[in-house]
This record gives structure tokens, C-alpha cells and sequence, in this order.
């Protein structure tokens, strides 16, 4: 049953009606017309979906509206910041860390997780840490060099 | 994605053909001159036009019209830099209108590696006929010859002055033929061409700007679902609609056994499909388990005569039915205006959905047009329009916009496979290496790379076609992969027969290819082939591929863990060779990209069906390759200027598995003979 819930995403507060066992990528693509959160799989395996929960990176297609409520959402559209991209975003630029590019907004979403609980990661962390995600094109060895610049950026700005 | 932002056009000019959600999504203008000419462009007969493929607007900016689509290979990339060398312009003046079937000329489709071949030169030629147009148009303006003036950088230039081309062009259409001899640049000269120009729009992906065929939204558009059976084959008993029917904001569809339904929100669609209660009758359907055998059927080649005084070997080698689980499943939005039908759908091959949508709805092909964003990924598993048609069939019913996207158990389940395929392959070999008979005999796969690129005298090789239990269909590079593992594993198998080193047995026998031999030896260096020997638990290998003008050698060491019998490729070195590089980095992008699609086939992916149910039809079940599998990966372009450039989105898959293989007998004396390779534990 439809029920009306606040959600807050990248920053801006939403008013939401909708049956909160649907599922939290439904409503930020299909609501909230955020549709830089992919669907890849439904069911927690390629990472596609990966938004920030409460800054925790976090499957929204296995993640309910319910259990969304009263934590605060970024999605990839909430990484640019006055029209300056993430670093993570222009490091994807920079090592070309891309073909089709559907995967790359879980990638980084995934990747900002990371970052933000361990901002200087060996390659095995990274590896460790973004294998849940899928890029069927086969970009992995781009984007491990693509986060390992984005570190270190990050690390340069502080 | 074109929007109006980004080129900026004066509507007095050119004439706004259509605006699809409310500017979300794609707003194709269509410059003056060029309406008129759409109608012509219908079907096969490529036009020989420039005005066809190319327009020059009155801001100097260049639309190249082309039916090949962008799946993540680069193409429009690709495209933007032929256009841009030929008229001498930067890329940032092209923009690249791709898989729009009302706007660009009639394509096949995007797969067999054909754009760098065909669509490049294409492209280029139109481009290069514009600038003689263009210059043309200068020599009479100005009562000159066109010999003496030059072209720079948009400009015709000469003693008299110059023009920009936006001027010259005046927003006409260029009527001029394209001239099949007009001169292009040589590779040689090239100064966009053969440098890595960073994909186009790149910035639009990294941001989730970039609307896919799935993230298409309409204003009033539902989510359609289509009721699926049980199993394949199975016929619909009975169906009570009833309750999805009394769902608040559902449609339901029922047509026939096509029964859908459509909703504000793909939630809501997907309850209405639980809320349907239907009986199946199921049909009878074979397994994986016995796929081989039903394969080969009943026809066993009978060995050759072969010479007495030689080893004669034969073996088989079988692989599994593979997906291509692009990671944007099927998806479309169809919306109807009176009669006609506009589809926004990710497929390669937007000429082909057309008439399949036409055929569906009954209606005829003029009215509908397919429109292609650029899409997550196909790998040749899109050629077909399913969602397109289902999108269509509920929007019409319903009347309204609507958007199908299948879930990933769909697309694993209602697309089709890499086919499953047997190869025996009987040979014999002297001690010198001098190959004497080589025959390979074919099941259900098919013939790509099936001929040997190998010297031996009268091969015998053919493919038999067989009844296949699953929908099976293209894939990257095709049934090559596999006939290249079954080759390239029953080459090793004969080099350590006679005691020859692999790499010599194959440069030996190669005499016929010199580029063939060229990637080996680049990668034997790089490697450490001869110089260097695998530690205790590992093995190396190595195998070699030619397709569609490609040339790939791929040397592995993997290392065997003893109690698991897990293989894992430590480290892999690829050459490939292509011709002429028309952009370095997207050609390595391809290459480490086909590389690690490889894997999966080589060490995981096999698809499991028991009485017409797929499965494993999930991602949790199917296993692809992922970051932790992946190898110190080393990438060596060999640029031969001199050869026309041939592309590169299949061939470099078709090595790996070979080498694995290899590199496994290497390190345990065991030969695994099927794809995906699995040692016994
Ligand atoms: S769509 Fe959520 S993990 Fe795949
Ligand atoms: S770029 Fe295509 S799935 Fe990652």
C-alpha cells in the first residue's frame, strides 16, 4: 500500500508516495527521475544500483524505501559540485575508465564508499572492495588505476 | 544523445522533426535539405549522396549520418575523427546522428567488426567529397581554380580570400556524388585519426547524464511487464486476470498468449504480474547434460586415411552455451502518434527492428522509426527487437507511452545464447613438425574460424548444422572462440607430441602469415617465452587467432591451486595487430576489454538447462569475470600504416581460452578439451 515518506537525496528533501517495500532504486530512478542509478541484476550482484546510504555504499535494488527512510541518499548525480566533476569522475575521464559506461555510475558510487572509509587504498583493498561490482566490458584494470588517482587527488586537496 | 544545448541551431533554418520527452531525452533536428532526401535512404542500396551522410550547417558545424550504433566500442568516436580528418576540422565541429532509421541511411547492423572497415572509409569518403564540394563551390564563387585553394581548419582558403564552410554550404544540402577515388589522407599524415581522441561525451557517463533506452522517461509513460511461461514450449491452460485487472492504475493486455500489463511504476506492474494466476502446459525439452551428444546427433565422421609412418592424433573438444549478460538488459519505449510508432531501444541493429516491429503490429515499415541511444553494451547480443515489439504491443493497447525493461532472469532466459558447440578434429604430424592431414568437423557452432591459418596440404573442414534446444544466436566474434580453442589446444597437443616447442611449431607452420607471426613473436619477447620458466604450480602458455582482419597472440602463466584444482591467470601479454590504428587508447580499451569478456568464457560461464528452464538464470548463479579475476594484463599494439585498419571488437577474445588451456596441461599434464576449462577435482 502507497504511503507517504521524506526522503532525502543529495542534499534536496523528496516527498514520496509509494509502498515502502518497493524497492529504493525504483523510486530514486522511476520517482525521482534520478536515472543515473542503474538496475543490473535485482538482486545485490553487479553493483550497478550502488548509491550512498547513510555514506555507506549500499545496493538500492535489495534495498527497500522503508529501510531508506531517515538516512541521508547520494546518488551520482549528487557528485558534482558546481559544475566540478568528483574526482573519481574526472579520473574515470582521465584513464578512459569507460566503454559503454552503464556500470561506471555504481563503479564510482562504489569507489566514493571506499574512499571515504579508507582514503589511501593498496590495489588489493581496491580490488577486495569494488569486485562486487560488474563491468562486463572489462574496464577493471582502468578503473583500478582511475580510483588509485582519485586518491591520491583526494589525499592532494586536503 | 543529441540535445539542443549542445548545438545550438537556428529553427529558422532547419526544421525541428521531432521532440521526444519533453526534451529529456532526444530532440533530432534535421537540417534543411536533408527531409527531403530521408525518404530516398530506405533500404539496402547504400546512397552515393554526400548530402546522405553528411551535412554542413550554417555555424560550420559537420552531422555525420550513420546506422551504426554506439554499444561502448567507440564508434562514434571513431566516426567524429573520419569526418573531422577528411574536412580538415577539429573534432569538437561533428556531431555523430547514429541508428536513427528516419534520419540515416539504410545499415545492416552493427556487428563483424564492419564499422572500421566499412563505415570508416565510408564516412571518410563523404567527408573528403564534401571538402571537394566545398572547394568547389570557393573556385566558382570566386572565378578561380580549386587548384589553387587549400582547406583549414573549416576554411576554404585562396589568394582571393577565404570562407568558412558554413558560409560555402549556406545550409544547403551537398548534392554532390561521393567520389569512390577522392583522395584521403594516408595514414601516414593522419593528425586525428591515430591519435586517442577521448570518447565522445565520456563526461556525460561519468556524471549519469547519459540516458539509455532504460532511463527514457515520457510524460504519462507506464512500465509494461509480459507474462512469461514457466518453461520453454509451454502452452497457457487457462488465465484469470481478475485481480492484477482490479489493481488501481494497472492495464492488463490480453492477447492471445500474449498477455501484459502496464503501470505507473514497474513495481506496481511487476505485482500485477504476481496478482496473475495461469496454468501451463509444459512441453517436453532436453538438458545441458546431454547437449553434446544431441548436438552431434547420429553423424559421426569417420577417421581419414591418414599416412602410416606418422602420428596420427584426433580429438574432441566441446563448449558450453555462454550469455552475454550486457549489464543494460533488453530495454525500449514505444510511443505512438495516430499510426505511427517511435522506439527508443538499445540494439545493434535498429534496420532489422524495424521491420520485425512492422511485421508484429501488422503495420507497414514507413511507420515505424527506431531510435538507438547509445546502449549498455551488446557484444553481439542485440541484434533482435523483443522489447521493442512488446513495448509497442502495450503501448498501443493501452495508449500510452510505455517502457519495457527486461530483468536480468529475462534476459538470461528470453534472449538468446552463444551457441554450444563440438568440434572433432582428426590430424597428423611429422617429427619435423611438417603438418600432413588436418580435417575439423563442426557441430552446431558454426564455421567462423574454422579454416587453419596453418600450412597443410588440402585441410578438410566443415561445419553441420544441428537442432539447436536453445535460442541461440550471434556473440562477439562468433563461433571463431571456439573452433580457435579446439585449433589452438590440438596444436599444442601435437607440438608436445613430437617434442617441438609450441611457439617454434606454430612460427613453423605460419609461412603463409606473416602477421600471425609477427604478434606471436612480439608477445614471446614481451612475455619471456624463451628466457624465463614458470615457478612450481604454475604453467605458461600461449595461442594465436586471425578474425575479420585482426591478428592476436596471447601468452598466459597461470598457477593451479592443488587442493581446489582453481585455475587462476596470473599473468597474460596480448599483441594484436589490426592494420592501421585509428585510435590507440579505444583500441586498447577493446582489447583488454575482449580479453577479460574472454575469461569468462574460458573459466565460468556455462549456461545449466533442465526441461526448458535456464538455470541458472541470475547473476548469482552466473558467474562473470570480475575485478579479483583479473591478470597483470600487458597490452602491445603492432601499427602497420600501411594496411587498412580492421576492427578490433572481436578478434582479441579469441586467444585467451587456447592459452589457458595450454598453460594448464603446462602446469599439470592434464589437457582440458571443453569450454568453460574445469580440472577434475
Ligand atoms: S542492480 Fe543492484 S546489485 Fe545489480
Ligand atoms: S563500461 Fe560497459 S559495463 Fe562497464
Amino acid at each position: 500500500m502507497k504511503s507517504s515518506t521524506e526522503l532525502e537525496i543529495n542534499s534536496v528533501k523528496h516527498k514520496v508516495e509509494a509502498d515502502p517495500s518497493t524497492s529504493l532504486l525504483e523510486v530514486i530512478r522511476q520517482e525521482l527521475g534520478l536515472t543515473g542509478t542503474k538496475y543490473g541484476c535485482g538482486e545485490g550482484q553487479c553493483g550497478a544500483c550502488t548509491v550512498l546510504l547513510g555514506g555507506q555504499p549500499t545496493r538500492s535494488c535489495i534495498t527497500t524505501l522503508g529501510e531508506a527512510v531517515g538516512l541521508p541518499i547520494t546518488t551520482i548525480e549528487g557528485l558534482e559540485k558546481n559544475g566540478r566533476l568528483h574526482p573519481l569522475q574526472q579520473a574515470f575521464l582521465d584513464k578512459a575508465a569507460l566503454q559503454c559506461g552503464y556500470c561506471v555510475s555504481g563503479m564510482i558510487m562504489s569507489a566514493a564508499g571506499l574512499l571515504a572509509s579508507n582514503p589511501t587504498p593498496s590495489e588489493a583493498q581496491i580490488v577486495e572492495h569494488m569486485s562486487g561490482n560488474i563491468c562486463r566490458c572489462g574496464g577493471y584494470p582502468r578503473m583500478v588505476a582511475a580510483i588509485k588517482e582519485a586518491a591520491e587527488a583526494m589525499e592532494g586537496q586536503k | 544523445m543529441i540535445s539542443a544545448e549542445q548545438h545550438p541551431i537556428e529553427l529558422s533554418r532547419r526544421k525541428l522533426l521531432k521532440v521526444l520527452g519533453s526534451g529529456l531525452l532526444v530532440a533530432a533536428f534535421v537540417p534543411e535539405g536533408l527531409a527531403n532526401l530521408i525518404d530516398q535512404r530506405r533500404g539496402p542500396q547504400l546512397p552515393q549522396v554526400v548530402s546522405a551522410w553528411i551535412h554542413v550547417g550554417t555555424d560550420g558545424k559537420v552531422t555525420v549520418l550513420t546506422g551504426k550504433v554506439e554499444v561502448g566500442q567507440n564508434a562514434r568516436t571513431s566516426l567524429t575523427q573520419a569526418a573531422a580528418e577528411e574536412l580538415h576540422i577539429s573534432p569538437e565541429s561533428v556531431r555523430v546522428i547514429m541508428g536513427d532509421t528516419d534520419l540515416v541511411p539504410y545499415d545492416m547492423g552493427t556487428f563483424g567488426s564492419m564499422t572500421t572497415p566499412n563505415m570508416v572509409p565510408q564516412i571518410r569518403r563523404a567527408a573528403a567529397s564534401a571538402r571537394e564540394a566545398l572547394v568547389d563551390i570557393a573556385s566558382k564563387k570566386w572565378g578561380v581554380d580549386g587548384k589553387t585553394l587549400r582547406v583549414e581548419n573549416g576554411h576554404v582558403i585562396g589568394q582571393k580570400g577565404s570562407a568558412s564552410f558554413g558560409e560555402l554550404a549556406s545550409g544547403k544540402a551537398i548534392s554532390a556524388p561521393i567520389d569512390a577515388a577522392v583522395a584521403l589522407t594516408p595514414a601516414t599524415d593522419w593528425k586525428v585519426l591515430g591519435t586517442s581522441l577521448p570518447k565522445i561525451d565520456a563526461r556525460e557517463f561519468v556524471t549519469g547524464k547519459h540516458v539509455y533506452s532504460s532511463d527514457v522517461r515520457i510524460p504519462g509513460m507506464l512500465h509494461g511487464k509480459v507474462l512469461r511461461a514457466p518453461s520453454y514450449g509451454a502452452k497457457l491452460k487457462s488465465i484469470d486476470t481478475s485481480k492484477a485487472k482490479a489493481m488501481s492504475g494497472v492495464h492488463v493486455v490480453e492477447e492471445g498468449e500474449f498477455i501484459a500489463v502496464a503501470a505507473p511504476t514497474s513495481h506496481q506492474a511487476q505485482q500485477a504480474i504476481y496478482a496473475i494466476k495461469a496454468e501451463w502446459t509444459p512441453a517436453e525439452q532436453p538438458s545441458s547434460k546431454d547437449i553434446f551428444k544431441l548436438l552431434r546427433g547420429n553423424e559421426q565422421t569417420p577417421a581419414p586415411q591418414m599416412p602410416a609412418d606418422v602420428p596420427q592424433i584426433g580429438d574432441t573438444y566441446t563448449c558450453a552455451y555462454i550469455a552475454h549478460v550486457p549489464l543494460e538488459p533488453r530495454a525500449a519505449v514505444a510511443e505512438w502518434k495516430g499510426s505511427k510508432v517511435t522506439i527508443q531501444t538499445g540494439t545493434q541493429r535498429p534496420f532489422g527492428v524495424r521491420p520485425e516491429v512492422a511485421t508484429a503490429l501488422g503495420i507497414p515499415e514507413a511507420d515505424v522509426r527506431v531510435l538507438v541511444p547509445d546502449t549498455g553494451s551488446g557484444y553481439g547480443g542485440k541484434h533482435s527487437g523483443e522489447t521493442a515489439i512488446e513495448a509497442a504491443r502495450i503501448a498501443k493497447a493501452v495508449g500510452k507511452a510505455v517502457s519495457v525493461v527486461w530483468t536480468r532472469q529475462e534476459e538470461f532466459s528470453f534472449a538468446y545464447f552463444r551457441p554450444a558447440g563440438v568440434d572433432q578434429i582428426y590430424s597428423a604430424v611429422k617429427k619435423d613438425g611438417t603438418l600432413v592431414t588436418w580435417e575439423c568437423d563442426n557441430y552446431n557452432s558454426g564455421p567462423p574460424g574454422i579454416e587453419t591459418p596453418y600450412d597443410v596440404e588440402s585441410p578438410r573442414v566443415q561445419s553441420h548444422p544441428s537442432h539447436s534446444p536453445l535460442r541461440q544466436g550471434s556473440y562477439r566474434c562468433l563461433g571463431a572462440t571456439f573452433n580457435n580453442f579446439a585449433r589452438e589446444t590440438h596444436m599444442d597437443r601435437l607440438a608436445h607430441e613430437i617434442g617441438m616447442d609450441s611457439l617454434e611449431f606454430r612460427l613453423k607452420n605460419l609461412q603463409k602469415m606473416p602477421r600471425l607471426q609477427a604478434v606471436l613473436k612480439a608477445a614471446a619477447e614481451r612475455f619471456g617465452w624463451a628466457t624465463t620458466k614458470a615457478p612450481a604450480g604454475h604453467g605458461y602458455g600461449l595461442a594465436c587467432g586471425t578474425d575479420k582482419g585482426g591478428y592476436i597472440a596471447t601468452f598466459v602463466e597461470v598457477a593451479v591451486d592443488t587442493d581446489t584444482k582453481a585455475i587462476r591467470v596470473v599473468r597474460a601479454v596480448n599483441t594484436f595487430e589490426c592494420g592501421a590504428i585509428l585510435n590507440p587508447d579505444h583500441l586498447r580499451n577493446q582489447i583488454e576489454g575482449g580479453v577479460l569478456m574472454g575469461l569468462g568464457g574460458a573459466l565460468f560461464e556455462a549456461i545449466e538447462f533442465e526441461n526448458g528452464r535456464i538455470l541458472n538464470n541470475r547473476l548469482s548463479r552466473y558467474r562473470v569475470p570480475r575485478f579479483s579475476d583479473v591478470p597483470k594484463l600487458e597490452t602491445i599494439l603492432l601499427d602497420r600504416k600501411d594496411l587498412p585498419s580492421a576492427g578490433a571488437g572481436e578478434a582479441p577474445i579469441m586467444a585467451i581460452a587456447p592459452a589457458i588451456g595450454n598453460a594448464v596441461f603446462a602446469a599439470t599434464n592434464v589437457r582440458l578439451k571443453s569450454m568453460p576449462l574445469r580440472l577434475p577435482t
